[in-house]
């Protein structure tokens, strides 16, 4: 990979994440899991930005966030 | 994705919602939906019921999502604030309590069993078609009048949020959701 390459990465506001795991459904590469029900988490080295996970999600609180890569 | 066996819960929650319009007492079954989550949170500090086996809201994702009735919109900002969400889980313990008061006051006699099914807290609908008597006293069949109200009114809500924004935006406000992402983070304290 090119370094200063910029990618996607799917990044949680875990302060108004209800934990209800629609994300984790969705995610084709299970790069997201709910930590001890309060919140979900990206694990950003399986994220590839696909979005699914952000337009799930029922309050919108997953945004796509470029990251170097 | 590999489909699991809790996969179709969904089938168990419009079953529940089904039943209610034949027999009232089936509405005990609810409890289930209460307690279930409960133990899971107390018990294994997880949200295992809302992200795995919640019925209701695989419902809403399929009506909303693969038949289309929602506009995908985004949840207004103040429904996902935590002062809404604390606010309807009180409101809704305190309706829930004011349901208990009515199961308790025909039980000790002092009122008579209303055949009617309360919608959003407020429109009373005869349902005397699905009420054929019961073996205990009548106070079972009142907590079952208002346990399925209480049912039918978050299904009701659930439903229009559904189609105003996001399928499963019911999520975001539901008592149980609340109630058990509260008892986790006292569980597991509130930094992750």
């Amino acid at each position: 990979m090119k370094p200063g390459k910029k990618r996607r990465k799917a990044l949680v506001d875990s302060s108004a994440c209800v934990a209800c795991g629609c994300c984790v459904k969705v995610c084709p590469l299970q790069a997201i899991e709910i930590l001890r029900g309060i919140t979900a988490r990206v694990n950003p080295d399986k994220c590839v930005g696909c979005g699914k996970c952000a337009a799930e999600c029922p309050a919108s609180v997953i945004r796509l966030q470029e990251v170097e890569a | 994705m590999k489909k699991h066996w809790y996969d179709y819960l969904w089938i168990a929650s419009l079953l529940y919602l089904v039943l209610g319009f034949f027999n009232i007492l089936f509405a005990w079954l609810g409890l289930l939906c209460f307690f279930i989550p409960l133990i899971i949170a107390i018990v294994w500090g997880n949200k295992g019921y809302c992200n795995r086996y919640c019925g209701r809201g695989q419902l809403f994702g399929m009506l909303g999502g693969r038949f289309g009735l929602s506009r995908k919109k985004d949840i207004p900002r103040w429904m996902k604030s935590k002062a809404f969400r604390y606010g309807f889980l009180t409101f809704f313990f305190a309706m829930f309590f004011l349901m208990l008061w009515n199961t308790y006051l025909v039980f000790a006699g002092a009122q008579d069993l209303k055949q009617v099914v309360t919608l959003l807290w407020t429109f009373k609908l005869p349902w005397n078609w699905a009420y054929h008597g019961t073996l205990f006293h009548p106070g079972v069949a009142q907590f079952a009048f208002g346990f399925y109200s209480v049912m039918l009114t978050s299904t009701v809500l659930g439903l229009i949020t559904m189609v105003l924004f996001k399928p499963r935006s019911w999520c975001v406000y539901c008592p149980m959701g609340t109630m058990t992402q509260l008892i986790c983070k006292a569980r597991n304290g509130r930094s992750v």
